[in-house]
């Protein structure tokens, strides 16, 4: 047993789980969004915005954006443990990445419920 | 034109300040000799060069090394297998500490599999003659128990490489499962909760060097695979 406080979820067996089914969730919302930008080749503001007025939607895209927010943190939780040996340097990088997924989830659901 | 050029990976530490490389010219007389036979023709001309080997029939699992960018075993390698444009780099395993020449320092795998605890654990009353299995509990076991620790495996793996010390790597994984899978062992809990933090296995990122390069024709990643289904049914 190898011991971590700075993992997603104090366990390699919960992140390994959490990063399978982000995964999934993050390929469906790409799917969806592929699909719905190829069955709308004119696409207007009006219909784009109407897309994110509806209550689904914006709960379809929360999730996306936890799921990539859980993600990312797993992942390069994960590199920066592999590559990045000195621990100032390491620890460094991870008070960044977290403080730009933290900033990137907000500014998210203040994009879906701001407008 | 059947002299073979043979680079070798030399290092003393007693008396060279760097690794080098050496150029061997190996006449072969045109035969398709194994690894092993060049290194024994290099020892000839050279007698300060160093390497591991004693069965020379890939069952020890002494002579792993990179042949030409490939972990093996030197002496069921043959040059026809790794040779390109008539030339043969020879390099210690990767990740591990070079002791001298093709002499790596194995503590750190050896560290790995000894935590995996690779003996039979079972705390139940023994029974007056033996533990029985049945021919389906066996065949369980096929493709596990025939690793020969030669860390071919362990030192092609870049996650082995970068946590050495923490993940446990292919090698000691298919042990683990040997015995996870093995019906006369109860000792899996304890096996599994050894696994279960985020290097001892799921460091693994399933990219296969394992078993592209195994001489066994073994395969580590469907091993913890296995594990892996094991923990996650145990835990949901």
């Amino acid at each position: 047993m190898v011991t971590n406080i700075t993992n997603l979820g104090r366990s390699g067996l919960s992140d390994w789980l959490i990063q399978r089914v982000s995964a999934v969730v993050l390929a469906l919302y790409a799917l969806f969004v592929v699909a719905y930008l190829l069955f709308h080749p004119n696409l207007d503001y009006a219909t784009w915005s109407g897309l994110f007025a509806q209550t689904w939607m914006r709960i379809f895209s929360l999730l996306a954006f936890i799921s990539m927010a859980a993600h990312a943190w797993v992942g390069l939780w994960t590199v920066s443990t592999d590559y990045l040996k000195h621990t100032g340097v390491r620890f460094g990088f991870q008070a960044v990445v977290i403080l730009a997924i933290f900033v990137f989830l907000v500014w998210g659901v203040q994009v879906l419920w701001g407008a | 034109m059947s002299n073979l050029q043979v680079s070798v990976y030399r290092y003393n530490p007693e008396t060279d300040s760097a690794p080098y490389m050496q150029e061997f010219q190996i006449d072969t007389q045109g035969r398709d000799l194994m690894v092993l036979n060049i290194l024994t023709m290099i020892k000839d001309q050279d007698s300060s060069m160093a390497f591991r080997r004693s069965c020379r029939e890939g069952v020890c699992g002494s002579d792993g090394m990179n042949m030409n960018g490939t972990n093996g075993l030197a002496c069921i390698t043959p040059l026809s297998a790794v040779v390109k444009a008539n030339k043969l780099v020879l390099r210690p395993l990767p990740g591990l500490p070079v002791m001298r020449d093709l002499v790596v320092d194995m503590g750190l795998f050896y560290k790995q599999y000894e935590r995996m605890q690779p003996y039979l654990q079972n705390d139940s009353a023994a029974p007056a003659i033996e533990r029985l299995q049945s021919p389906e509990e066996r065949d369980k076991l096929d493709g596990l128990y025939e690793c020969i620790l030669c860390a071919c495996c362990s030192t092609s793996c870049p996650s082995f490489w970068w946590n050495p010390d923490k993940f446990v790597g292919p090698a000691g994984l298919l042990q683990a499962y040997r015995f996870l899978a093995d019906s006369r062992d109860n000792a899996t809990q304890a096996r599994l909760a050894e696994l279960e933090d985020p290097f001892s296995l799921f460091r693994c990122r399933g990219i296969m060097n394992c078993v592209a390069v195994c001489p066994k024709g073994l395969n580590p990643t469907r091993a913890i695979g296995k594990i892996r289904e094991m923990l996650l049914s145990n835990a949901t």
